[in-house]
């Protein structure tokens, strides 16, 4: 019986001692639905979240689980030395250990102590632990000190900082006081910047790569593959088993075309100077020496650098960081003169007889302009006028020729293009003419400009690497090879220009009466070997304001010289740059002593230093290297 | 009335089903503790269940009438249960739940969920309902259940004593409730819910934190989530089988054949086991909701519907808890973990619904 709304006893309890019988549990039907809607809304909700954490992203807890089991420990690979020519060792590794922090067990609380120990600021440590994302293990210190390994030694059990893991590690080891420090380059950690460009696509996170020199060009020889060790481990840390160890590559040595002890000697020459020596073999162009100053210490970069060091290296106003030898930008002067004398003879503009008055100065297009020597060389001919640099030939020469013809002949020797040396950040010097300067400044050409740019003044800039080339090819026949730094590459060969023998031979006649004849390069004759040269002294400012300038002021002309030896058939060619230094005769010892190391050296019949195992270590006084007694002078 | 019984009228479905799941249970208990310190795991769960079947063969047999009159006794007897549990009882991990008897350890915080049960049957067909449930009877109702909870939430063992709730709630909405009682009692568990934080102990508090945040403290009490998650995901599509499965096998699942017996599970047969067993629980659900609809008396129906919510919240809370979707309680998975008291307390349960079922064709 059921009880009607409308039943006044409804409220009423009626229990009974007997189990009513005639209860209805149909009346709840509607309410058992819901509760079957509820059912299976509970199971939706599970089933939903087993499908996402175990379909939709399984790799996500795979890793995690794999992690879990894993304690991977990395080996890491040993960069590949960098080798001289004679195989004695520039660039070594010293083994060392550093800190990595294991991601997953880094507790925050912990960092303070950690940096505190380390030496590190905190957050520089918190910083590099959220850059690194991505990474399991971050090494955050090399180069660990012996009080620091003690320090992690006695606290990285599980109980107190179980994310600490001491590893081996390498750390790169170079020549110390900056010796040939822009041609190798230092390493560093990678960059975002280069993280997110295509060429590093292979590249992680906290990898140390080259950063410049030859560490940068030849990264990928030089760098080894990690290897990592692997161990299964239970909840506890316990190692079950050993799973397979991958080994570490380490990374294959770079045997350069570097000789030391032409390196050193340029170096000695330079200590002091600004500017660069470049010694080039123009018969393959294999660069022997290369040497920028002032230079820095890229011992300083392998650790972790800290900001202030950086910016103190970036903002010398000596630019160490600057490798001049391949981007100085610099007016050639007198060295452009060669290149001159080559244009107008091809051009049939002048030939050896044609004479042109040097009063010591000559008046083009309204303009005076002044030779370097006040009272004048007289009636000359093309072979003095290289010999003792007269400027009124040349002034008359490239009035002849125009500077379009002056940079299609300076083009073909090289002069406003990148070399295409093996070193990173080349640049490309410029080679004035019309096109260029409509391109650059919208404005016509004027005929006056084409006056300095005939003796090298004016817009036209080289960097060493440049002249040294463009001269020594001259001196090879008009051939110019590309300047590589590898020993095992096969020389490849940029241009061939197809001068007139005869042409030629008067121009490396000039220069070779640069040196022997009354010349400005007088002070680079060696006995036994022919050497040919160009001096140059190039401007830096305006004429009125340099008179005067001291040496090493910086309104003071630059010093060149180029040469090449032995003058029949050259086999090296050197090219010194002396930054403010007044005259150019300032800059020909400085080629004259390397000349002189690698002919004493090939007389002695090669390097008397055999192939050392132990790293190439420059003192400050490089006085235990054998050097020739005129090198050290 | 036995006389009406025949095996063609056994419950085939509930049957099959509850020995499915055993059966599955005593497998992963086998896989899940292979060279751990439980390898005897699994033949102690086979005694269980082939107990538990008989138990169940038991509790069918037993006209439920007979057992509702005499509830009483069966409620004052299950207090005295409890409060010997707390005098007498065995200490393990820090909580009192067991107690000794001839060499077995009994969990009574289990038995006292059917002596609920049949109570809630009780007391709900006593009151003329008549579409809803009094105000004065839920409150007297609610006193009766919450005595036991008390007493359990104790010892201390939260989970077990908040499975008494899903009975009482599910037979009281089964008998009808006025919307108002139903808003007033939410409000209620509401405004309770963070005033009974406070009186949570703090090892119970950090489970909730950690259910939150299980990253916070990753290798503290975030740690079992952490780990019961990566074993579940590790599972994938199709499961890692018994050898690859790491998260199981080195010990990183905290307690892989009981409380996280899903979990372990989920890793070796992946995705596709999941929904096997998921779809045996809520075969077994279903099954007990229709026998509550085909049951002949409003008793049957509060026991039924008091077996199934009891279930359905075991299985949401216990698999909700190794997908981090529900917070660590430590109460088992009925059927599968591994534990002699609760396979024969859901053996006694279904034993009860199966009766029920028995006894529809009365008359």
């Amino acid at each position: 019986m059921r009880l009607l709304k409308s039943d006044p006893r409804r409220d009423e309890r009626i229990v009974s001692q007997r189990l009513p019988r005639d209860d209805d549990p149909k009346e709840a039907a509607g309410k058992i639905a819901i509760f079957q809607y509820l059912t299976v809304l509970v199971f939706v909700f599970l089933v939903s979240g087993f499908w996402q954490l175990q379909v939709k992203n399984p790799e996500l807890y795979s890793e995690a689980a794999e992690r879990n089991r894993i304690k991977s420990t990395p080996l890491l690979a040993p960069r590949g030395k960098i080798l001289d020519r004679d195989g004695r060792v520039i660039v070594d590794n010293k083994a060392s250990y550093s800190l990595l922090l294991n991601r997953d067990e880094i507790k925050w609380e912990h960092l303070p102590a950690i940096a505190n120990a380390m030496q590190l600021d905190y957050g520089d440590l918190a910083g590099m632990i959220r850059r690194s994302a991505s990474r399991p293990q971050i090494i955050v210190k090399d180069q660990l000190t012996r009080d620091e390994i003690a320090w992690i030694e006695s606290h990285q059990d599980a109980s107190a900082y179980p994310e600490m893991q001491l590893i081996r590690s390498w750390r790169r080891q170079y020549p110390q006081d900056g010796f040939a420090a822009h041609v190798v380059g230092y390493v560093g950690e990678i960059g975002e910047a280069e993280l997110d460009s295509p060429q590093f696509i292979d590249y992680h996170q906290g990898d140390i790569i080259g950063k410049d020199g030859l560490e940068r060009e030849y990264d990928k020889t030089l760098r080894g593959v990690d290897g990592q060790q692997r161990v299964l481990v239970d909840n506890l840390g316990r190692e079950r088993q050993m799973e397979a160890t991958q080994e570490a590559v380490p990374g294959k040595d770079l045997k350069t075309t570097l000789d030391l002890d032409l390196q050193a000697v340029g170096e000695l020459a330079m200590a002091g100077k600004r500017g660069s020596v470049v010694a080039m073999d123009p018969r393959n162009g294999a660069i022997l020496a290369m040497v920028s100053s002032p230079s820095y210490d890229p011992n300083k970069f392998t650790g972790r650098i800290t900001r202030k060091e950086w910016s103190q290296m970036a903002n010398d106003p000596g630019k160490p960081l600057l490798n001049r030898a391949i981007q100085a930008q610099l007016a050639p002067g007198s060295t452009f003169k060669p290149i001159m004398a080559i244009a107008g003879l091809e051009a049939d503009v002048i030939d050896d007889k044609t004479t042109f008055h040097c009063a010591g100065g000559a008046s083009f297009y309204g303009h005076y302009f002044a030779c370097h020597l006040k009272h004048g060389h007289g009636d000359i001919q093309l072979h003095r006028a290289i010999a003792q640099s007269c400027d009124v030939y040349f002034y008359n020469v490239g009035n002849r020729l125009g500077i379009d013809r002056i940079a299609h002949y300076a083009d073909l020797t090289g002069i406003g293009r990148r070399t295409g040396i093996d070193l990173p950040n080349e640049t490309q010097g410029t080679m004035p003419s019309t096109k260029w300067k409509l391109r650059v400044s919208r404005q016509k050409w004027y005929a006056g400009e084409t006056i300095s740019v005939a003796i090298g003044q004016g817009a036209v800039t080289v960097s060493p690497i440049q002249i040294l080339s463009a001269l020594s090819g001259l001196g090879e026949g008009g051939k110019w090879y590309k300047p590589h730094l590898i020993q095992d590459k096969a020389p490849v060969l940029l241009r061939q220009a197809h001068f007139k023998p005869e042409n030629l031979e008067q121009v490396v006649s000039g220069m070779y009466g640069v040196v022997n004849e009354w010349g400005t390069g007088h002070a680079a004759q060696l006995p036994n070997v022919k050497v040919a040269g160009k001096t140059g002294t190039a401007q830096v400012a305006a004429t009125e304001k340099t008179k005067g300038a001291r040496l090493h002021s910086e309104l003071a002309n630059n010093a060149w010289f180029v040469a090449f030896a032995p003058v029949e058939n050259p086999e090296i060619a050197v090219v010194a740059l002396f930054e403010n230094g007044v005259e150019s005769y300032n800059a020909v010892p400085i080629v004259r002593d390397v000349l002189k190391a690698y002919f004493d050296k090939k007389a002695r019949g090669g390097s008397r230093i055999t192939q050392n195992t132990q790293p190439f270590q420059a003192p400050r006084l490089f006085a235990w290297l054998p050097l020739s007694g005129g090198a050290l002078r | 009335m036995a006389v009406y019984r025949s095996i063609r009228d056994l419950d085939w479905t509930l049957l099959i089903v509850t020995l499915a799941l055993g059966g599955l249970g005593v497998l992963q208990i086998y896989s899940a503790t292979l060279a751990t310190k439980w390898e005897d795991a699994w033949w102690k769960q086979i005694i269980w269940v082939v107990t538990g079947l008989g138990m169940m063969w038991m509790a069918s047999n037993i006209d439920y009438h007979m057992l509702l009159g005499r509830v009483t006794y069966l409620y004052l007897a299950s207090l005295a249960l409890l409060i010997t549990t707390a005098v007498a009882g065995n200490k393990v991990f820090g909580s009192t739940r067991w107690i000794r008897v001839a060499g077995f350890t009994f969990q009574t915080s289990e038995f006292v969920k059917i002596v609920l049960v049949l109570l809630v049957a009780r007391y709900l067909t006593d009151v003329k309902t008549a579409g809803s449930v009094s105000w004065k009877d839920l409150v007297k109702l609610g006193a009766l259940v919450g005595l036991p909870m008390l007493l359990v939430m104790k010892q201390p063992d939260l989970g077990t004593s908040l499975t008494y709730l899903p009975i009482f709630i599910a037979s009281i909405f089964m008998a009808g409730l006025r919307w108002k009682y139903i808003a007033i009692i939410a409000t209620v568990l509401l405004v309770s819910l963070p005033i009974g934080y406070h009186f949570l102990k703090p090892y119970q508090k950090d489970r909730l934190v950690s259910f939150v945040y299980p990253d916070r403290d990753p290798k503290g009490t975030g740690f079992q989530v952490i780990q019961s998650r990566i074993a579940v995901g590790n599972g994938g599509m199709w499961g890692r089988g018994t050898k690859e499965s790491s998260q199981t096998h080195l010990g990183f699942l905290p307690v892989p054949h009981t409380d996280f017996i899903f979990s372990s599970f989920a890793e070796e047969h992946g995705f596709v086991g999941v929904v096997i067993a998921l779809v045996l629980y809520f075969l077994l659900i279903m099954q007990i909701v229709q026998n509550a609809q085909t049951a002949t008396d409003k008793a049957g129906l509060y026991i039924c519907m008091g077996v199934a919510a009891l279930l359905l919240f075991h299985v949401l809370v216990n698999v909700g808890m190794v997908i981090g979707r529900m917070p660590i309680t430590g109460i088992p998975l009925p059927l599968m973990s591994s534990g002699g008291s609760s396979t024969w307390s859901i053996c006694l349960r279904l034993g009860l619904v199966h009766g029920v079922r028995w006894r529809r064709l009365v008359n």
